[in-house]
């Protein structure tokens, strides 16, 4: 009773504080400050026709590697975690087994080594036959694999033209991955590759920035190369570099975390 | 103008009706992970309505993509787990 009674004043609550929010609302009738100061300048500052890309690329480069660090630690953490369940389920029937002695053993008596003998690994299950995907899902990946690929670095590449960038060209690089993944679970990828990707992207991220401070007007400032004509794909400086090498990074963390996913099958 | 205002209102519905399934759903988890999934893909059309098409596709790639395929990849592992 208490319980219902608490959950509607909850509701009730939070109903006055949105409908305070809705009530109160007033549409802006021009951009404030900062805005305006965006939408004015960037075209003739940086040259990206995209002001939403300018923003978090240049004028909020600095919130931005935060970002990739921020998911470039979930990615790590993620691989930590699901390594170590791996490690522990290699090794299961041997750890099952010394528990079993120790179990038997809290009355103080010595292990007995017999029990050793019988924890040999039993053959890995990973071989455990997986039903076959259709001729559907194998021709369609076949075919939509390159067309997903070429999208999502379309994306990343023209991040400074049209709406989208780094993070969702990466995210569809990914989500190419994971076609390649459904069409072939057994599937194994090569975890030094996408290492390799990830880190030769984030040092040349980092790597422009300094050359930013060096050349232009501070750290991640898109003019260490020529503006360029606006709306041209090579144009706008650094912006079109920085989101290739940030839509790798991010294609690179998030497949890395579907192939650690993928290989906790041998359970 | 209008046209939008319902489009987003009947969306919202949409939504919270999604979004009740997806939480009170008692008939099955692959139901709540898919219209959870749904919840993104209809939030992902909202923000194109409002005029943020980078946030758009973000939501639509990984909110309403990548999430839900994690979300069934780990009810398949749980489940065969199950019958272990």
């Amino acid at each position: 009773m208490i319980k219902r009674l608490t959950l509607i004043l909850l509701l009730l609550g939070i109903g006055t504080l949105f409908a305070g929010l809705v009530m109160t609302y007033v549409p802006d009738e021009a951009l404030n400050l900062t805005a305006s100061y965006y939408a004015e300048r960037t075209a003739e500052d940086l040259g990206a026709a995209n002001i939403v890309t300018a923003i978090i690329v240049t004028y909020r480069g600095l919130d931005t590697l935060g970002e990739v660090t921020v998911l470039f630690l979930t990615a790590a953490i993620v691989g930590l975690v699901l390594s170590q369940t791996r490690g522990q389920t290699r090794g299961r029937s041997q750890t099952a087994e010394q528990d079993q002695t120790s179990l038997s053993n809290e009355d103080g008596s010595t292990p007995t080594p017999f029990n050793q003998d019988q924890a040999s690994p039993t053959p890995a299950t990973a071989s455990r036959q997986l039903p076959p995907t259709g001729e559907l899902l194998t021709t369609g990946t076949r075919l939509l694999l390159p067309l997903i690929l070429l999208f999502g670095a379309y994306v990343f590449i023209h991040g400074h033209l049209t709406p989208g960038g780094g993070f969702q060209g990466g995210a569809i690089l990914a989500s190419a991955m994971l076609l390649l993944l459904l069409s072939d679970p057994a599937r194994r990828f090569g975890h030094r590759m996408i290492a390799i990707i990830e880190s030769i992207a984030g040092l040349a991220f980092v790597g422009i920035g300094i050359v930013g401070i060096l050349l232009a007007g501070g750290f991640l400032d898109n003019r260490i190369l020529p503006i360029g004509n606006f709306g041209e794909l090579f144009s706008a400086g650094a912006i079109p570099i920085i989101y290739t090498f940030v839509g790798l990074k991010v294609g690179a963390e998030f497949s890395s975390m579907l192939v650690s996913l993928s290989e906790t099958e041998e359970l | 103008m209008t046209l939008t205002i319902v489009l987003g209102l009947l969306l919202s519905l949409a939504m919270v009706i999604l979004a009740v399934m997806a939480t009170r759903g008692r008939r099955s988890l692959g139901i709540s992970i898919l219209s959870a999934g749904l919840v993104s893909l209809l939030a992902s059309v909202m923000f194109l309505l409002l005029a943020a098409p980078d946030v758009a596709m973000t939501e639509a790639a990984i909110g309403s993509g990548l999430t839900t395929f994690l979300f069934f990849f780990v009810l398949g592992r749980v489940r065969r787990g199950e019958h272990d």
